[in-house]
């Protein structure tokens, strides 16, 4: 019961909190009645059973519960209001559709939980504060567990949630979806968040491990959420693709010694066909749709290194196509480093090198990828020396152990 | 409404020389960006301000007052001037600020009122 509660809890947190942040006003009463709902289930369930509904059960309990509190707590006439509202609401369904019985609840969940998305993404937040509160709100993970996955303490990360939710709060931030004008840089902000997430889960910035399979698998649940929300939204698709495709390499990404293996060197025998099969579908529906984005073609990228048996047949006139046009969208340092690199693939490291050396060096110094391909790049070319200087940078730069093995066996080599 | 101020962000040593053709350039487009606030009633009210150096602050404790020359926050950054603007929510007031710091060729900060 434990496991399917908490199963419940993992699937419902966030639908509930959303239409609750939507019929309270206010994020900090919305978790709390969401909070109290799963403690009365906790309670309540093995002894009842399971509802067939139980997000349903979950938002409506938590509403009733919001009501009873705003009512203990009327002492403040805004919140007096509050109350009585909401009971009139419930008393009167006609008064508010929206709350009328589960079945409309559940109809207007969808847009809760893109408000929510977008609120948490707002751009007047920092980018930690984005994806802290993403995985508070929306992926219910606690303040604990987000801590633990972005190594901080615990204070630190509540810290950051509260300054968040009181900055939103004191700002009298909307909870609405961005109008047609806005959509295009608020999506933007939603999608990079998510995908910080996913990268996180990828490559941990720090710790023992090289991976965080839980931030991953709440990222592309995320993902899988919004392009549910938003279907015809090409970006959309293409983030859920891209993480996808490179999610199907995970089994490779270790040697059985707990070493890391680049892409090159990777058993492709390993890789998840099924990933692999769901991320080619929406590649190539992105491609019918014809509204390419930086999204979309990255997971065209990711594609084609799926499409390649082994290293040697990588398609890398394709790829080299793609970032080309990837730096015509988005003409950012770590774009051109990373098509520099496959310049060098298909011809040389010399000409790796020369695009490297077109990239101003002050704006990636601190980007480990950089000096690690730079690093190999001039091991390849000859340049021992000066290839050892930059492992040595991209050591540095390393907080994760298990790449830092990896970048230091890549030295001891020269 | 909710209420909020858009001030802007200025160097301590900024002064303007309001006889030059580039500030009465600016002044142009701050003029015409004060009568689209007024238009859409959103204006409450504004004020260019006197470079920083120009300020005193002041501290009465226990009935003593002293006074000292210079502005509180010893900072390279200085507020310029500001807006109180009327606004719905945070992203119409974010819009405002975008228009605002389009006027005055500078980065503006954007900070809700209490209450």
């Amino acid at each position: 019961m434990t496991d399917e509660l908490a199963e419940v809890f993992r699937r419902e947190a966030g639908r509930c909190t959303a239409t609750m942040v939507r019929v309270l006003g206010d994020i900090d009463l919305a978790e709390d009645a969401v909070a109290e709902a799963f403690a009365i289930a906790a309670e309540q369930w093995p002894r009842m059973g399971i509802p067939p509904n139980p997000g349903g059960w979950i938002t409506t309990t938590a509403r009733n519960r919001a009501i009873d509190r705003l009512r203990r707590e009327s002492t403040r006439s805004e919140r007096h209001r509050a109350a009585h509202r909401l009971h009139i609401e419930s008393m009167h369904p006609d008064h508010n559709p929206e709350l009328d019985g589960l079945d409309d609840l559940v109809d207007v969940v969808a847009d809760d939980q893109l408000r929510l998305m977008f609120i948490c993404a707002h751009p007047a937040l920092a980018a930690d504060a984005q994806v802290a509160l993403i995985l508070r709100l929306l992926g219910g993970l606690e303040t604990g567990e987000i801590a633990k996955t972005f190594v901080v303490p615990e204070a630190t990360m509540a810290q950051r949630i509260v300054r968040a939710k009181r900055k939103l709060h004191d700002n009298h931030a909307s909870y609405r979806i961005p109008r047609a004008a806005e959509l295009p840089d608020r999506l933007h902000a939603v999608l990079a968040a998510i995908y910080l997430i996913y990268t996180e889960g990828h490559t941990a910035s720090s710790g023992q491990t090289l991976t965080r399979t839980d931030l991953s698998t709440e990222a592309i649940r995320l993902g899988r959420t919004l392009v549910e929300l938003m279907p015809d939204e090409p970006e959309a698709l293409g983030l859920l693709a891209l993480m996808l495709l490179t999610e199907a390499r995970r089994p490779s990404r270790l040697a059985s010694d707990g070493t890391m293996v680049r892409l090159a060197d990777q058993d492709r025998t390993g890789w998840d066909r099924t990933l692999i099969g769901e991320g080619h579908g929406l590649v190539v529906g992105c491609l019918h749709r014809n509204q390419p984005g930086p999204f979309q073609i990255q997971a065209a990228i990711a594609a084609v290194h799926a499409d390649a048996p082994n290293a040697e047949s990588t398609d890398w006139l394709q790829i080299i196509a793609l970032y080309n046009q990837l730096y015509a969208l988005l003409p950012s340092p770590v774009v051109a480093l990373n098509r520099s690199v496959a310049m060098a693939e298909l011809h040389g490291p010399v000409v790796g090198l020369a695009g490297l050396a077109e990239i101003d060096s002050t704006s990636v110094d601190g980007y480990q990828p950089y000096h690690a391909a730079r690093a190999d790049l001039l091991a390849r070319a000859g340049h021992l020396d000066e290839a050892v200087a930059a492992y040595d940078r991209a050591i540095e730069l390393t907080t994760n152990t298990v790449e830092r093995g990896f970048l230091a066996r890549q030295r001891a080599v020269l | 409404m909710p209420q909020y101020m858009i001030s802007v962000c200025h160097d301590d040593t900024y002064e303007v020389d309001f006889s030059t053709p580039e500030a009465q350039r600016l002044g142009t487009q701050v003029g015409a960006f004060n009568e689209e606030l007024q238009k859409a009633g959103a204006w409450v009210f504004a004020a260019g301000l006197h470079p920083a150096s120009s300020a005193t602050v002041v501290r009465s404790s226990g009935g003593v007052v002293s006074m000292t020359d210079g502005p509180y926050a010893e900072t390279k950054e200085q507020m310029g001037g500001f807006w109180m603007i009327d606004a719905a929510d945070l992203d119409a007031a974010l819009e405002w600020a975008n228009r605002a710091s389009a006027a005055c060729e500078g980065p503006v900060e954007v900070r809700p009122a209490q209450g």
